[in-house]
Order: C-alpha cells, then sequence, then structure tokens
C-alpha cells in the first residue's frame, strides 16, 4: 500500500518534470523571444544584448532552464514581461478568485450529479431517465461561451436578475465578489455536473448488472437497502477517478467561461499574457495548470486505493 | 447451416458492412437525429455558397443591426452585413478544419497507440510518460501559445489541433492493443516468423480499428468546440471570414438590442457539435463499444 502511493506520488512528479521541459523547450522553439517581442522594431544591435542582460537570456538555455526550475520550486516564477511585478504576485488573487469559483461549482455539482446519476441509473429507460438524459446530453455538449452566452442573455438582459459581467478589481473581497461570481458558477457546473452525472449513471448500471447484486435481489434483500449498501458504495468508487479528470478537464473550460464573464481569474490570465506574448507567465501558467492537474488526478487515485475493499482485505489478510 | 452463415458474413463487401452500420446507427432515435443534422450541415457546408442570398462581406452602413424581415430572415449585424448568409456560410470553416484535424489525430494517435501496446517495455514507458504530460497541460493553453506565436492559417490550425487532439486517442489505441496482443492468433503469427509490421497490419489493425475511429468520432465533436473558443477568443480564423464562434463574439456585445444576430450562430454551432456527439455515440453503439464510463481526456 504504501509502495503503491509513493509510486503514483513519484509518476506525478516526473510528468510535472516533462511538462517544465516541454513549456520550456516549447517556448524556446517557436519563433521569437520576450526581448524581440518588448522592444518590437528596436530589437537589434545594442538594445537587444541590453535586454537579453537584463532578462539573463545570453546564457545557454540548460543553464536558464535550471536555474528558472530551481526558483520555480520554490514559488519563484521571475518577473512578467513587462518587468513591473513579480509573476508570483500577479498570480495570487488570480489563483484565489479562481479556486472560489472551482470550489462553488464542485459544491453545487457534485450533491446535484450523484442524485441525477443514481435517478437515471435506478430508472434506467423510463420517463425520469430519458428527461434528464436529454438535459445532460445538451448541457455537456454545447460550448461553455454559447451556454454562458445564452445565461447572460436571458437571466442578466431579459430577465434582468443578476449582473452579466463581473466588473471589480482582482482583489476584492470575497463577499463583494459573491453576486458577481453565480452565473459564472452557474455555467461551470451545469457543464460539470452533466459530464458527471452521466458517469455515475453507467458505473451505477454496471453494477446493478453484477452478479452479487443479482444475488442480493433473489436473497430478498429490501431494494432501497440494496441499493444504498451494497450498489452505491461500489458504484461511486470507479466514479471518483473519472470526476477527477472531470474536474482537471474543465481547467481548460473555465479559461473561456472567465473571459465570457470578465472574471479576474486565472483563466483571464491565460489570455491575457498570451495576447500580450508574456511567456514568462505562460510558462508559469502551464506549470501551476499541469500541477493543478497532476494533483488532482493524484488525490482521486489515492481516494480510490484508500476507499478499495479490496486493497483493505489484502493488508488484513497480510 | 451454422457454417453457411459464417461463410456469408466473410463474403460481405466493405459497402455492404458500412451501410449496415449506418442503419443500425438510425434505426436508434437519438442516432438518427444525429445523423440526419450532420448530413444537413454536410450537404449545407458544400452548396452554402451558392444558395446564400447575400454577399457574406458586404457592408452597409445603412443596414445596421436590422431586425429580422422578409428581406433579411435572420436580421443584419453591426456591419450591415446579412445574418442569414454568414450563419449558413458559419460552418465551412469549422467543418473542413475539424475533419482534417481528426483525421491527423486518428493516424498518428493510433499508429502510436498500437506501436507502444505492441511493443511495451521501456519504449512503451517513456511515450506514456511524455503523453501524460502533453495532456496535463491544458489544451487551450498549448493551442492558443501556438496559434499566437505561428499564426491562424489552416496550415498552422490542423496540424496542431491534430496534434492535440491525438494524445487521448494514443491511451486508447494502445489499451485496445493490449487486449488483443495476448490472443491466440497474435502468437501464432509470431511463431510463423510475421514482422512487426506484419502484425500490426494485418492483426492488430482489423481489431482496434471500431475502437480508435469510435475515439476519433467523438474526437471531431470535442475538436470543433475546441477550434470555435479559440475563433470565439478571436484566435481561430481571422475577420472576415464568416464563423460561428467568430460571429458569436462579434454580436456579444449587442445583444441587448440585436440578439437575433447572436442566436442565429448559437444555434448553427450547437446544432452541429450536438449531431456529432449523438452520432459518435450511436456509432460507438452500433459497433458494440461502451464509451460512457470514460472521462473526456
Amino acid at each position: 500500500m504504501l509502495f503503491l502511493i509513493i509510486k503514483r506520488i513519484l509518476l506525478g512528479l516526473i510528468t510535472l518534470f516533462i511538462v517544465s521541459l516541454i513549456t520550456f523547450v516549447g517556448t524556446e522553439i517557436l519563433p521569437g523571444d520576450a526581448c524581440t517581442t518588448y522592444l518590437e522594431r528596436q530589437a537589434f544591435g545594442e538594445q537587444l544584448e541590453a535586454c537579453y542582460r537584463r532578462l539573463g537570456l545570453n546564457v545557454p538555455a540548460y543553464e536558464r532552464y535550471v536555474s528558472w526550475a530551481v526558483n520555480a520550486i520554490q514559488g519563484d516564477f521571475g518577473y512578467s514581461l513587462s518587468g513591473e511585478m513579480p509573476i508570483k504576485e500577479v498570480l495570487g488573487p488570480r489563483i484565489k478568485n479562481s479556486l472560489v469559483l472551482a470550489s462553488a461549482a464542485i459544491f453545487i455539482g457534485i450533491p446535484i450529479a450523484l442524485i441525477l446519476g443514481i435517478v437515471t441509473a435506478l430508472w434506467r429507460d423510463k420517463l425520469p431517465d430519458v428527461a434528464i438524459s436529454t438535459v445532460t446530453i445538451f448541457a455537456m455538449t454545447i460550448p461553455e461561451f454559447i451556454s454562458a452566452t445564452l445565461l447572460i442573455l436571458i437571466i442578466a438582459i431579459w430577465l434582468e436578475w443578476l449582473p452579466g459581467i463581473v466588473i471589480v478589481p482582482t482583489d476584492v473581497s470575497f463577499l463583494e465578489l459573491l453576486p458577481n461570481i453565480i452565473l459564472p458558477v452557474i455555467a461551470i457546473a451545469m457543464i460539470m455536473t452533466a459530464h458527471m452525472a452521466r458517469m455515475v449513471r453507467s458505473s451505477v448500471i454496471q453494477v446493478m448488472a453484477s452478479e452479487y447484486v443479482q444475488m442480493a435481489i433473489l436473497k430478498g434483500v429490501p431494494y432501497w437497502k440494496m441499493v444504498f449498501k451494497h450498489v452505491l458504495p461500489n458504484a461511486l468508487l470507479p466514479a471518483i477517478n473519472v470526476v477527477a479528470l472531470t474536474i482537471a478537464w474543465l481547467l481548460g473550460g473555465v479559461v473561456v467561461t472567465e473571459v465570457v464573464f470578465n472574471y479576474p481569474g486565472l483563466g483571464r490570465l491565460v489570455i491575457e499574457s498570451i495576447s500580450n506574448r508574456d511567456l514568462p507567465t505562460v510558462q508559469a501558467l502551464a506549470i501551476i495548470l499541469a500541477s493543478i492537474y497532476v494533483s488532482i488526478n493524484l488525490l482521486a487515485d489515492l481516494m480510490t486505493l484508500m476507499l478499495n475493499p479490496r486493497l483493505k482485505t489484502l493488508q488484513i489478510r497480510k | 447451416m451454422k457454417l453457411d452463415n459464417i461463410y456469408q458474413e466473410e463474403k460481405k463487401s466493405n459497402f455492404a458492412k458500412v451501410s449496415e452500420i449506418i442503419i443500425t446507427m438510425a434505426s436508434r432515435p437519438s442516432g438518427f437525429i444525429g445523423l440526419s443534422i450532420l448530413v444537413f450541415h454536410v450537404i449545407l457546408a458544400f452548396i452554402s455558397p451558392y444558395i446564400a442570398p447575400y454577399d457574406f462581406k458586404a457592408i452597409n452602413p445603412t443596414l445596421m443591426l436590422q431586425a429580422p424581415s422578409a428581406e433579411y430572415w435572420f436580421g443584419t449585424d453591426d456591419l450591415g452585413r446579412d445574418v442569414f448568409t454568414r450563419t449558413i456560410l458559419g460552418g465551412r470553416t469549422a467543418l473542413t478544419i475539424t475533419f482534417f484535424g481528426s483525421l491527423i489525430a486518428l493516424l498518428w494517435g493510433g499508429l502510436l497507440g498500437i506501436f507502444c501496446g505492441l511493443v511495451g517495455g521501456k519504449t512503451d514507458d517513456i511515450v506514456m510518460r511524455i503523453v501524460d504530460a502533453f495532456l496535463s497541460i491544458p489544451w487551450i493553453l498549448a493551442m492558443l501559445l501556438i496559434v499566437s506565436l505561428l499564426g491562424t492559417s489552416t496550415e498552422v490550425l490542423i496540424p496542431a489541433l491534430g496534434f492535440f487532439y491525438g494524445k487521448g486517442i494514443v491511451r486508447v489505441a494502445r489499451a485496445a492493443t493490449h487486449d488483443v496482443i495476448a490472443k491466440d492468433f497474435i502468437v501464432s503469427a509470431r511463431a510463423r516468423g510475421h514482422s512487426n509490421f506484419s502484425i500490426i497490419w494485418n492483426e492488430i489493425i482489423p481489431n482496434v480499428r471500431d475502437a480508435i475511429l469510435v475515439e476519433g468520432a467523438m474526437r471531431w465533436s470535442w475538436m470543433l468546440l475546441g477550434f470555435s473558443s479559440l475563433s470565439f477568443l478571436g484566435f481561430g480564423v481571422s475577420p472576415p471570414t464568416p464563423d460561428w464562434g467568430l460571429m458569436i463574439s462579434n454580436a456579444r456585445g449587442l445583444m441587448s438590442f440585436a440578439y437575433w444576430s447572436v442566436i442565429a450562430p448559437i444555434v448553427g454551432l450547437s446544432s452541429l457539435i450536438i449531431g456529432i456527439n449523438l452520432t459518435a455515440d450511436a456509432f460507438a453503439k452500433a459497433l458494440g463499444i461502451d464509451r460512457s464510463t470514460k472521462a473526456p481526456v
């Protein structure tokens, strides 16, 4: 068990190491660098040299990678292209804002997804299933920017219930942020809930068809007791991994949603830094987003390992 | 009698097999709806330049933001261009780019996955680590970076989309290869001394083809979503090309008093994505592949 956990953590770290190499090499081989972008037409001769020296680009690439990686591990990503603010300080409030958005969506989404998934599985191919499944297919296939735009059009413009666009400074307090985040949270939670509900549904259906559930039915175990005691614990276990992947996958979608609602989170920073060709910030963002992805997956792996009854009995036998 | 049946199964032409799959797909309501939407969009993409009533880039300041009328069915946008014309033309670029992108994704993802599944060992480990690393970088960040540095031409977009949506196919193809690799016919092909290439071509590909094709079809709809998101963010095709993502992003700011110019492209794009999705789902069911437990990777 301990060996398995250590192995998973090591694999995650190796993945992150490769990600750092990819982002570094990627920004290196693509044409143009920080200095040519920053200086634009004046990028030649003396000025270019001076800029290279200032940003430390005059040393070989591998040396720069090592020093960048050493600093990055300590949370220091250097300065953004404009050079005034350390990337660390730019990132701080953005991460907080995105975290608020994501966790709100997760806390609303997971219970709803569980209920919808279980209901649709237990009433498979009956009216509740057909109705809910149709809605979930719509919710998960329509692009984020469309559902977000429709939400703004209907709820903010036609009904005038909530503000459609977030106009707050980046470092705003939580209570001031609250009315502004309702629509973005709905937009994100909708897609996430739809994905998770479908996975829970198929997982429950699979377990319901298994032999031990058939056995329980034949033994005369009451229906709801069987559902809660035999089906759900086994059905929700494989769902953990899939839920984690869905959350991680949404990192990409959050970018679009944040842009639509003008929300000051990590996603909008991605667009801003790429529009400004701010490569140091892009590198930092790639590493941070990849770390989030890897840690969510790692957490899910570890949870499955801990909760897996087969592994538990394995230990007792030992 | 039974032997006879098997013999007939063997003799079926490819055309008969394909039409049988399509009939199975269309026999479910969801598959029928999906196929009809997809066919409608493909036909529209071919004929729209000939049936478009106006010039898609004709700017007319006197006709700004007209409400839908008999003359302009879906109204006009902020530059006085006909929204109906732009909407029926809006799927062409997206369909073409994502179709060829999916083909590239299928090819490299499928072949690399089969190769990794077959050779196993150190090579497999290293390649899968790299694929994992690419999977953990959000696609949107990577795509935006490439597009912003290399431009938004078709020659950049197709391979870039093909590459980033192919890495998930690597995993599926590898897993499918693992499932067949231990079967007797592969062992006997090895024993007969067939080369790796011959084993891949004659034994593995016919057995993993279905799983990879289904994954590719699914990826087509995700790629369309990704491509439209890029256009929406201003990193896809450039104006004045009619494109749904671009149209939505342009019309969004004015939707409080000209909702028609945003509704039309929304209906176009959503229906196409749902159509491809339902078709891919029906395709998977017709081939007997269950992908309902898989996460979007």
